[in-house]
């Protein structure tokens, strides 16, 4: 440790919400000059413990000290007076206000009698956007200008407050290239100067090049801190993920189980793109097959099952189920075309937890089960009896309200809604989250019958283990492109791991302890050994 | 007002590429009517130059000084209910609180001298509005509910006070305050010139000083103006004090035209005022407007209401006609938003 003092210190902080401990004894100490990682996965509690850190929220127990004294900020202002300010992810700017505007909100040049100076601030918004090397016209209302130029003028406002910490919170998910290189060119100048920064992102590449520090959360815990030099690529995202040990294969297939390997694929995706998310996503998918999609959160897994569906936008690319192109961005057009979807949220899948179970199973049927607008009871009961017993799910009975179901039989009850549909590609976007350890397997082993009944299953999970598990190949995203496709023996967690920390032709340079890493070449499988793996299965 | 942070839905930016969003002359053509209520401006020059054409009794003295005077006291008024829009909010309450401005007004006055009774209905009504603010800004109540309640309360507040209108309060003719009410300058009525003055204030408070762009920001984005470490709170609670403290000045200002206070005066005014906004192009979600395209709202709403009178239509036929109006105003703005997308 340096001997300088830490500017910002959260000591053994805890914050619950109802029904949910965010953080639990977490620490960060922030030093001067010295930019941190602060990383972990969708719920480890990094924006919880930014929000305590910035005054949005309010700390349960613990301390929190600013420049060795404790402090207690109880709102946003509080904390940004005390010089800690905070690019935030969702951007945090005024739309219909003009840029110098968004710049100087709250600290407006004034004229000699007390009102604003809007000549000074447009020259001062000019001046400071071009001290930092960012190309926007100061007048255009924010909302005109491109996303990343508003978040540039995001970084700009934050830096501009004469802050001592600056806490940016995935600063360049929406940044150009070019932007980028503006943006650490900025961060590099704020540490000359003696400014810590806080720098939370799931770009590996970045946090090696601008941190000097980290700590990794995980389910609300501190898992790791110390020097980034110190955790190699490979352990920083086992570390991240939970899984340090990596012993994860394939599950054993038995004999003839299995999609055909010379099956025509039922999903085709080509070249998807989509400005910023996507670029030149493909894959294909087989009937019975599980191909799972790995990635760190923001890699683009999500927004490429949203895509398939027609729900995320694309550019160019196109999506083909059962050799027939569907209507681009057109959900309907995808359900129609046999696709279905459930999404990582239940609520925005449309779950309705004050009706039965009945209710919300027939909701999606009801068009296919009606005849000249009339739908048969009988006809439904039979249709929802046969889903409950299928999934099995465990209910008192139909009428039992949805609202009062575990969440892993709220998720059967969502599944059976879309079977109801009969669909040839079922779209899992973390089927488990959230959902016990019994009612995980009991979903899990679902999947496994839908595969074996010939569905096309694209699985998109955080938790290495389960992918690893149930996919019988696993496509790598990594910022919006596939890094790499494992199939076969290289279906493991030390292979997803690699493939994510893009350690592919590092491996030899990774400490010894990590003696089973294999070699590069086994890295990406021979065409020769693909061949034999599907021999094997005739 | 509820603050949110993290389930705001995203802010209406551009989603897209940088092209689909740039500013074409059709959009900015848009901005700029709906920008400073130009639209509302330009509709009611069209509206005078047709009525003068039309009718000789239209473009006379005594028609302007009727008209203005007639509309300086909601002109008032909706200078308040402009601001608390802007930030995304509703104040009701500013009929029952006029008529409450003029009770106060007339009956301290009548005890205290001029100077008590101004200061007393504003102290008066600015206390019901910080009740109005502190219940939106602190409790977080929504303000429809809050300021419907002041709506009633204060209403039925003022038939307390006047022994359910048996007791009236009048002015003296010759009082100071009764000429501030009935008094001219160069032929217009005083309360004319004082909205004038109060729009003038007012445009320069909104555009030109920091909390005019705190008030700005917080109808952009609430929770981005909390982030920024704005104070949206202070403001807000003070938007309420400021459209009650109007209104209640207002109220006493017509009293004093009038020389009596009447309990049952103003019912419906909020609404008046909310269309006068609304059709000089202030967004009802809120983060844009101006208090200029409001003054072009109260006039045109006026200037309608004397093309009934010289059509000779029954007066029945103003609502219907201002009615039709604010629809089709909103409609306009419905889709010069949605070209500016």
């Amino acid at each position: 440790m340096p001997p300088t003092a830490p500017v910002l210190e959260a000591r053994s902080i805890s914050k619950s919400f109802p029904g949910v401990r965010a953080l639990d004894g977490v620490s960060l100490t922030v030093l001067p000059g010295r930019a941190h990682a602060l990383i972990g996965e969708n719920g480890a509690g990094k924006s919880t413990l930014i929000k305590i850190l910035t005054g949005v929220y309010q700390l349960d127990e613990g301390t929190l000290l600013h420049r060795g004294e404790q402090v207690a900020f109880t709102e946003p202002r509080a904390a940004q007076s005390a010089g800690i300010s905070t690019i935030y992810q969702e951007l945090d700017l005024v739309p219909l206000q003009s840029a110098a505007r968004n710049l100087y909100l709250g600290r407006e040049p004034r004229t000699r009698i007390g009102l604003v100076d809007f000549k000074k601030m447009r020259r001062d918004a000019r001046a400071l956007l071009a001290d930092y090397g960012i190309d926007a016209d100061v007048d255009a209302p924010l909302a005109s200008l491109g996303l990343g130029t508003q978040q540039m003028i995001s970084v700009a406002r934050a830096v501009a407050l004469d802050a001592n910490v600056v806490i940016m919170d995935e600063p360049t998910s929406s940044l150009e290239a070019r932007e980028v290189e503006t943006l650490f060119a900025i961060i590099e100048r704020l540490k000359a100067a003696g400014v810590a920064i806080v720098y939370v992102s799931h770009r590996l590449d970045e946090l090696y090049r601008v941190c000097e520090d980290v700590t990794v959360l995980r389910d609300g815990k501190m898992v790791h801190t110390g020097l980034m030099a110190d955790l190699p690529r490979l352990q920083l995202v086992a570390t991240m993920l939970g899984r340090e040990l990596l012993e994860q294969t394939r599950r054993e297939r038995a004999e003839g189980e299995g999609p055909d390997p010379d099956a025509e694929p039922v999903l085709d995706v080509r070249g998807i793109s989509r400005r910023n998310l996507l670029h030149d996503v493909s894959f294909q998918v087989r009937p019975g097959e599980v191909v799972g999609l790995g990635g760190l959160l923001g890699a683009g897994r999500s927004e490429t099952g949203m895509a398939v569906l027609g729900a995320q936008e694309i550019d160019s690319g196109e999506v083909v189920v059962a050799g027939r192109p569907v209507r681009r961005n057109s959900p309907a057009a995808a359900i129609e075309a046999g696709v279905a979807m459930l999404p990582e949220d239940r609520k925005l899948a449309g779950i309705l937890p004050s009706m039965s179970i009945r209710d919300n199973i027939a909701l999606a049927a009801l068009p296919r089960l009606s005849r000249l607008g009339l739908v048969s009871d009988k006809r439904i009961d039979e249709i929802v009896a046969q889903f409950m017993k299928q999934l099995s799910i465990r209910a008192t009975g139909p009428a039992q309200k949805v609202g009062t179901l575990s969440g892993g039989n709220q998720q059967k009850v969502m599944l059976a809604r879309w079977l109801c549909l009969n669909p040839k590609v079922l779209i899992l976007d973390e089927p488990t989250r959230g959902i016990d350890v019994g009612a995980k397997a009991e979903v899990r082993a679902t999947i496994d019958e839908l595969a074996a009944q010939g569905l096309a299953v694209v699985l998109v999970s955080s938790e290495a283990e389960e992918l690893v598990d149930e996919s019988d190949r696993i496509v790598v995203l990594k910022e919006g492109r596939v890094i790499d496709e494992l199939t076969d023996d290289h279906v493991t967690e030390r292979h997803l791991m690699q493939a994510i920390a893009g350690e592919t032709d590092e491996a030899e340079q990774t400490p010894a302890a990590d003696e089973q890493t294999p070699t590069p070449d086994e890295q990406t499988p021979a065409p020769d050994e693909q061949h034999e793996g599907g021999a094997d299965d005739e | 007002m509820t603050t949110p942070l993290d389930q705001q839905p995203a802010p209406e930016v551009v989603v897209g590429a940088p092209g689909t969003s740039a500013a074409g002359p059709a959009a900015r053509a848009a901005a700029l009517l709906q920008r400073g209520g130009v639209a509302a401006l330009a509709a009611l020059l069209v509206l005078v130059i047709l009525g003068s054409a039309l009718w000789p009794s239209f473009h006379t003295m005594d028609n302007l000084r009727y008209t203005l005077l007639g509309n300086s006291y909601i002109g008032i008024v909706a200078i308040g209910m402009t601001l608390v829009i802007f930030t995304g909010g509703i104040d009701l309450s500013v009929g029952s609180v006029f008529a409450l401005g003029g009770v106060v007004g007339v009956y301290m006055n009548n005890q205290y001298g001029p100077a008590v009774g101004i200061v007393a209905t504003i102290l008066a009504c600015g206390l019901v509005g910080l009740v109005n603010g502190l219940l939106v800004g602190v409790a977080e109540l929504p303000p429809f509910i809050v300021t419907l309640a002041t709506l009633f309360g204060v209403r039925g507040l003022v038939y307390q006070l006047t022994d359910a209108g048996a007791t009236t309060y009048s002015l003296a003719p010759d009082s100071f305050m009764a000429h501030l009410g009935t008094g001219t300058w160069m032929t217009i009525g005083i309360p004319v010139f004082i909205a004038i003055a109060l729009y003038g204030a007012f445009h320069v408070l909104l555009e030109r000083t920091p909390y005019g762009l705190t008030v700005q920001s917080i109808g952009g984005g609430e929770s981005a103006a909390v982030l920024m470490g704005l104070p949206v709170r202070r403001t807000t609670i003070s938007l309420y004090v400021v459209s009650a403290a109007l209104a209640g000045f207002a109220g006493m200002l017509q009293a004093a035209q009038l020389v009596s206070a009447s309990p049952i005066i103003a019912s419906g005014y909020e609404l008046q005022a909310i269309a006068a906004v609304v059709i000089g192009g202030t967004l009802l979600t809120g983060g844009s407007g101006s208090v200029v395209g409001t003054a072009a709202g109260v006039l045109l709403l006026g200037v309608i209401n004397d093309y009934i009178v010289q059509l000779q239509l029954d007066s029945t036929w103003n609502n219907v006609v201002s009615g039709g109006f604010l629809v089709v105003v909103v409609v306009l703005q419905r889709v010069l938003n949605y070209r500016r997308r």
